[in-house]
């Protein structure tokens, strides 16, 4: 049987995505006037700044895939599916926000980051993260992070053995943020 | 994991033919190309994917423009290419393919690109070494890559985004009997739900390509109203020796694509030519560079389905899969 907590249903999901887009709208509040972009990694980060950029209504909307980036790509069995990083914009000068849906090693970010700099010199990146559930494997911290399961609340630390994922229409049936045991290779979506 | 975009895995550690490969591996690695298309268009071409890989360009037959097109999707991939030619090396001093292979592999070869003048070439070489090998052209059996690259730019022309042909109609013209091309096209293409037609003389038409649901005609004329691209294949004087070829003027008259036998065709209709073409031969020169023709996009297409040729490959080893975040 799957071990899995639900630990944010979709009311919970969008209240998280509404105190992101917050903190993101205050912490670039020195920068208004500048133009700026949301870049989200695909598929759930990209997902998540489609949703934020509703609100903050930046000037551009990317998404970046990082398969390609990936320091790990001779490690695992078989490659897995590049997609197409679409960003039609000049990313020279820009202020850009990455958008990621959970950060855990920090080695996605370190492929974003890499992406982002090969397609220009943008000239600030902050990092944007719905969930944020310590592990970190690289010098790399979220500038905005709406959930932080780190451990310093013991009522939200995960542990090590667990993964934290986050379900988003409409590639998921509903919005959800679970818990599951990383072992388990259940099918089940709440 | 649960989520269901990514429960498909490329499972071929080769690339020999496209006969092999079932109609989601010929999705799979159509859609990895689409992804890898952009890289070319950017200010640094080049990811790090194959970091550390080394590739062999390994041609007992001439090829300048299979070759250089591996070569450079490897670099784009950041790994590196050591190029291997058949003439002036141990292989004209008597050396077997196997030991050439095997020689080749002992100094650390991630995958081996072949072209070889006889059918079966590759599969023999992946049977005796541990890398990849990609066919790139045996004998008068496949062209996997050229027959991906074909199906990727009729697919990108018409806005086929999920690489579904059902409901196209697909001409393949000329010297059937001896084309590698025509033979990973059609494998390719009733895989993927496209028609196909092959064109050609009768000498040249064997009937056997009627057992693989293709439709044969000797007539160009009849064919090319009703059809949505049409693949006008080289004439390869190198490999005529036989009598079944007509003289090239009455090939040009029966089969040449002109201007006005273009009048007859749809207007949309999508020409393409594996090159380097015969001008004036097959393809008249106006029609080559005319708005229908998708032959420097075939060029540039070539180079994507290369690169997801290579990546894919040299992607499948013993390694247990390990998802999660990351």
């Amino acid at each position: 049987m799957s071990v899995m907590r639900v630990i944010a249903d979709a009311d919970k999901v969008k209240s998280l995505s509404d105190e992101l887009c917050r903190s993101i709208a205050q912490g670039l509040s020195p920068k208004s006037g500048q133009p700026w972009a949301l870049v989200g990694l695909r598929s759930r980060g990209d997902l998540l700044a489609q949703r934020l950029a509703k609100t903050l209504k930046p000037e551009h909307v990317g998404s970046i895939d990082i398969t390609l980036y990936r320091d790990d790509l001779s490690e695992i069995g078989s490659q897995p599916l590049v997609r197409t990083t679409e960003i039609d914009f000049a990313i020279d000068g820009l202020n850009v926000v990455l958008v990621d849906d959970v950060l855990m090693t920090g080695r996605s970010i370190r492929a974003a980051m890499q992406s982002l700099i090969d397609l220009g010199r943008p000239r600030r990146v902050w990092l944007a993260v719905l969930v944020d559930r310590g592990g970190r494997e690289l010098p790399i911290s979220p500038d905005f992070a709406a959930l932080d399961l780190t451990g310093k609340s013991r009522r939200n630390a995960v542990g090590e053995d667990e993964l934290v994922e986050v379900y988003l229409e409409p590639a998921d049936p509903c919005d959800a943020i679970v818990v599951r045991n990383r072992t388990e290779q259940g099918n089940a979506i709440p | 994991m649960s989520r269901p975009d990514d429960d498909y895995r490329w499972p071929h550690k080769h690339l020999l033919g496209l006969e092999d490969l079932t109609p989601a591996d010929l999705r799979h690695i159509l859609r990895t190309a689409r992804g890898l298309e952009d890289v070319s268009t950017r200010s640094v071409k080049k990811v790090p994917a194959l970091r550390g890989k080394v590739v062999v360009n390994l041609f007992f037959e001439d090829s300048t423009r299979t070759r250089a097109s591996f070569h450079l999707a490897a670099s784009r991939l950041s790994a590196d290419v050591l190029e291997f030619s058949a003439k002036g090396s141990s292989v004209a001093k008597g050396e077997t393919l196997r030991d050439t292979a095997r020689n080749i592999e002992a100094m650390g070869i991630d995958a081996i690109v072949v072209r070889h003048q006889q059918s079966g070439a590759p599969h023999q070489l992946a049977r005796s070494v541990q890398c990849s090998v990609i066919n790139a052209g045996d004998g008068q059996h496949e062209h996997p890559t050229q027959g991906l690259l074909d199906i990727y730019t009729v697919a990108r022309r018409l806005g086929r985004d999920d690489f579904d042909l059902t409901g196209i109609t697909v001409a393949i013209v000329g010297d059937i009997a001896h084309s590698r091309v025509a033979r990973s096209n059609v494998h390719g293409l009733r895989k993927l739900g496209a028609g196909v037609v092959l064109v050609g003389p009768t000498t040249l038409l064997p009937r056997g390509f009627a057992d693989m649901g293709c439709e044969l005609s000797h007539d160009l004329d009849e064919v090319l109203p009703r059809v949505d691209v049409v693949n006008m294949l080289r004439v390869q004087f190198e490999r005529l020796q036989s009598q079944a070829f007509p003289s090239v003027r009455e090939y040009s008259r029966f089969f040449g694509l002109t201007v006005k036998r273009m009048e007859k065709a749809k207007r949309e209709v999508i020409v393409m030519h594996p090159g380097p073409i015969n001008r004036g031969i097959e393809v008249e020169s106006a029609v080559a560079d005319g708005p229908n023709s998708a032959v420097l996009a075939q060029v540039a297409n070539g180079l994507a389905v290369r690169m997801a040729a290579l990546y894919l490959t040299t992607g499948v080893n013993a390694g247990v899969n390990t998802g999660g975040n990351a």
